[in-house]
């Protein structure tokens, strides 16, 4: 199927999310769609959706005229959305799933279960899913939920199916994986709209790329075109993809950490006695896939969880059984790895955020009232230093972008005179140029003498950063390797398995 | 994206993912043993400071039934401890399986309800007799209107509009069925009339939560307020002044069913009912059946569990929540007729005594689930049937302590004690398109 979009702009109230955008798919091609998150890609793909309804502008359907009044009109018209934010329903089996709002019923409306049941094996089979119809969702890994929704698609005949940032929340397996399926589906003949953000899986797999920036297009690029091309395109400016950085000063054993055992609420073990120490100005980065006891680990450090055993010493100093406040006033900074759950409050002012660490004391709290003066005078400084783009320090923070919502964060754990800094995720669903600086204040604060340990799902980012790697699979320490240890082995011991030819290092 | 090496991840091995953590759950419960032993010491430590001696007649029969049964005589204490053994012994094989860390049957909770129940009314009514039938029959009549609520309520939450103004369906439904029954003279058409009252309050309820996103639990409380203060009016102003026209209507007759109704036992209590409770036990059967084996129940489910979701594959989430709400009050409705063409002929002020917030425990206490909630509605019926039947033997219970009975059950089930509650994802949560 052949998709044409016609000077599409939508417009949320004085915010033009898509400003006349044109653009061509063609059948039996991957079209990447390239661009920073709030480029207005998602938009523009909610239009075509029907979710939203464009203020101007066409879509067109193997040359005819689209007019979509909901999600219902653009799938009946052939056009199938993975979704960033999975559109599944937890509870109910991958069947109930997929037939959903197209199913086959019998007498008084019962529904055919087996009929759909069949759907789902034959497209899991023609495809080699290996989904089974009758596993409830919430169950199921997050690359085997993917693959529910593209399931979902295809059920319903699809011919054009497009992926909302589909690699956001995959293993470099399962994108792997993914990567795979969309070269089979382009086979097949289906037209594919990829959104993403992420340079190398643009070059693997795009036949045509399509650059947005600030809700227009701003050209075609080559699918040889290189990372630094592709990527000041997308930003509008030449930007650098490598993290500069001295070779460390290391100082004295700064975080010790022996025997770490973590056990969440429902009973399981998430962190399996773990032992790792990073001196002062080292950056220790942690790799692994989501889910092996990352979370768990960072919480237990800041104080966070409740059932932990092992000891955890910064600079001779005990912390667990300490609570989170008193290992907070030791010096400890925390970028969690959900700001808008844990990092943030969203219905507070850039201003209030900044002060929720140090809510209790000075500067900014004398005889138990706010200093309302010295927090507007602070949070005007790290407005300006940390470059958030916002309209003034009254703004609610949740109104702040990804990118911004973030330096307010990084802001707050970086202004106190720390010990160490705890960063989780610090660059997930930020834009390349927060990535950057966000990135270059992690690094002068390991230059200033400081241990840091930072989490990440991101391999180019741990490796960017790191100054020693660790491995972590199902809660356990696979190994502590030097920073230049090849992709390739790092991938193996993700999955928990360990080359011979790898050896631990001590800093 | 913030380096220049691009070597590719390495090769991984085919589709299957291996990389899963995945979590393995304690199992057997430690909440189960625990209640249970303290319900058989408890009722040890009453028989033996208050210990009760003669005989307790458990009447079976109804005169009418097509093979007696023979009343059973049983010494009272003697009974009653036999009853604490195997409460003991049930509870004991709870710990067994605690320690084993197996999952706990249901019919462990079941036999144990059973085997105290019986212990406790063989000591409550020494020297007395006990009517089986009237006792579960009357349970049943107490618990018809809290089912029908409680449907309404199961209903409306699986949409993920949280039903709080059952009491206000059930409310405006007897007052409009006794209008409509003195009127026209069919308690029928009273039964309809009282359908549209609970839906028209649904209505009201579904205009402010889903169309204006109004918080759900202040508009469904302020409707029950509202409904007792209208019909409070116009009662004492329209209905008390007109009594023999507009506040006396038919009542719907008891109608035995042939054969079903002779069965010993289970005839009398379940099957020599009014036509109402016979229309309960059709809907009972229909939710059950609808909602987890039709298109329809399926997209009530997901537009109560992920709206968004629904909306993506082309569902109309508020119409779908507009037509389940308008059906689950409709249903409470019905429930407010067996107040006024049931339980007696005619209407009175604030005669659903709270009903509508029992049925709504009901709802939780049976985990959104239309069975449980109707096993639930019948627990308290149970209870409530109870009370009456104690005070009537003179039984040393206050008959206020049973009283409490639904709402401490209800209190332990919401917190968590009868098995993790999930309500539907989005329960109470309005929908709002972009």
């Amino acid at each position: 199927m052949r998709l044409v979009l016609r000077g599409i702009t939508k417009r949320f109230g004085s915010v033009v999310a898509n400003d006349s955008i044109s653009l061509t798919v063609e059948p039996g091609e991957i079209h990447c769609l390239l661009g920073e998150n709030g480029a207005g890609k998602s938009t523009l793909m909610n239009v075509l959706y029907g979710l939203y309804k464009a203020d101007e502008g066409e879509i067109e359907l193997d040359g005819v005229v689209q007019h979509f009044s909901g999600p219902g009109d653009a799938m009946a018209a052939g056009i199938g959305m993975v979704h960033q934010h999975f559109m599944l329903i937890p509870v109910f089996t991958v069947a109930e799933n997929v037939m959903l709002g197209n199913e086959s019923t019998g007498f008084a409306g019962s529904l055919d279960v087996q009929a759909a049941r069949a759907r789902v094996t034959e497209i899991s089979d023609r495809f080699g899913f290996h989904v089974k119809p009758d596993a409830v969702v919430e169950d199921l890994p997050v690359g085997v939920q993917q693959r529910v929704e593209i399931i979902k698609a295809l059920s319903r005949d699809a011919e054009l199916l497009v992926f909302d940032e589909p690699t956001a929340v995959l293993t470099p397996q399962e994108t792997d994986e993914l990567m795979d399926i969309m070269r089979q589906l382009r086979e097949a003949g289906k037209a594919i709209v990829f959104i993403t953000h992420k340079l190398r899986e643009v070059r693997e797999v795009a036949d045509r790329i399509t650059v947005v920036r600030h809700g227009r297009i701003v050209g075609e690029a080559d699918p040889k075109a290189s990372n630094a091309e592709l990527a000041s395109m997308m930003v509008g400016r030449p930007v650098e993809l490598v993290v500069h950085k001295e070779e460390p000063t290391l100082g004295a054993d700064a975080l010790v950490v022996k025997d770490l055992r973590v056990v969440d609420a429902a009973g399981v073990t998430q962190v399996d006695g773990i032992s790792f120490t990073i001196r002062a100005g080292e950056v220790l980065a942690v790799a692994g896939v989501q889910g092996n006891g990352q979370t768990e680990l960072t919480e237990a450090l800041l104080g966070l969880q409740d059932d932990v055993s092992g000891s955890i010493v910064l600079d001779g100093v005990e912390l667990v059984g300490r609570s989170t406040r008193r290992i907070l006033d030791s010096g400890v900074g925390f970028i969690p790895e959900d700001r808008q759950v844990d990092g943030l409050v969203p219905n507070f002012t850039i201003a209030e955020n900044l002060m929720l660490n140090r809510s209790f004391k000075s500067p900014f709290v004398r005889n138990g009232s706010l200093r309302i003066g010295a927090l507007r005078e602070f949070a005007q400084k790290k407005l300006q230093e940390y470059d958030v783009r916002a309209r003034d320090i009254d703004s609610l923070a949740g109104n702040l972008s990804g990118g911004n919502q973030q330096k307010v964060v990084v802001a707050r754990e970086l202004s106190r005179d720390l010990r160490l800094l705890v960063a989780a995720q610090p660059t997930r669903g930020v834009d390349v140029g927060s990535i950057e600086f966000i990135h270059k204040q992690i690094v002068a604060t390991r230059d200033s003498g400081i241990p840091v340990l930072v989490v990440s799902t991101e391999l180019d980012e741990v490796v960017a950063l790191a100054d020693r790697i660790m491995v972590l699979y199902r809660g356990q320490v696979v190994g502590i390797v030097p920073a230049d240890t090849p992709r390739e082995t790092l991938g193996l011991m993700m999955t928990g398995e360990r080359p011979d030819d790898v050896k631990d290092v001590v800093a | 994206m913030s380096t220049a090496t691009d070597q590719p991840t390495p090769e991984s091995g085919g589709l299957a993912p291996d990389t899963v953590v995945v979590p393995t759950k304690r199992s057997g419960s430690r909440k189960l043993p625990i209640i249970l032993g303290v319900l058989a010491v408890g009722l040890a430590i009453v028989l033996l400071t208050a210990g009760r001696s003669g005989d307790t007649t458990f009447r079976l029969a109804t005169d009418t039934d097509f093979a007696g049964l023979p009343d059973i005589v049983v010494p009272s204490a003697a009974t009653a401890w036999l009853m604490i053994v195997v409460c003991l012994a049930l509870t004991a094989e709870a710990v067994r399986r605690m320690l084993a860390h197996v999952a706990q049957p249901m019919w462990i909770p079941v036999g144990f309800a059973a085997a105290w129940m019986v212990g406790f009314l063989s000591w409550a009514a020494a020297d007395g007799r006990i009517l089986v039938v009237s006792l579960l029959g009357g349970a049943i009549a107490l618990a018809v209107p809290l089912v029908f609520g409680a449907l309404g309520g199961v209903l409306g939450e699986r949409a993920g509009v949280v039903n709080i103004a059952i009491d206000g369906q059930l409310l405006l439904g007897a007052f409009a069925a006794a209008i409509t029954a003195s009127l026209t003279g069919s308690p029928w058409a009273g039964l309809v009339a009282a359908g549209l009252a609970g839906a028209l309050v649904a209505l009201v309820l579904g205009l402010f939560a889903i169309t204006y996103f109004v918080d759900q639990v202040i508009v469904g409380v302020v409707l029950n307020v509202l409904v007792v203060g209208l019909t409070n009016f116009m009662f004492r102003q329209v209905l008390t002044p007109n009594a023999a026209s507009l506040n006396s209507p038919d009542r719907f007759p008891r109608v035995p069913i042939p054969v079903l109704g002779e069965i010993p036992l289970v005839g009398p209590i379940f099957f020599r009912q009014t036509a109402v409770v016979y229309v309960l036990y059709v809907i009972v059967a229909l939710v059950a059946w609808a909602l987890y084996r039709t298109r329809w129940g399926l997209r009530v489910r997901a537009v109560g569990e992920h709206p968004k979701a629904a909306d993506t594959v082309g569902i109309k989430v508020n119409r779908t929540r507009y037509r389940t709400i308008l059906l689950a009050g409709a249903i409470a409705g019905l429930g407010g007729a067996y107040f006024s063409l049931v339980s007696v002929a005619g209407f009175n002020r604030e005669m659903t005594g709270g009903a509508g917030y029992i049925a709504l425990a009901a709802v939780i206490f049976g985990k959104w689930d239309p069975i449980r909630a109707t096993l639930a509605a019948l627990l308290f019926g149970f209870a409530s049937n109870l009370q009456g039947v104690l005070s009537v033997l003179g039984s040393p219970v206050p008959s206020q302590f049973m009283l409490m009975l639904p709402y401490v059950i209800t209190i332990f089930a919401v917190a968590g004690l009868v098995g993790r509650s999930r309500p539907p994802a989005a329960d109470g949560v309005p929908y709002k398109q972009q």
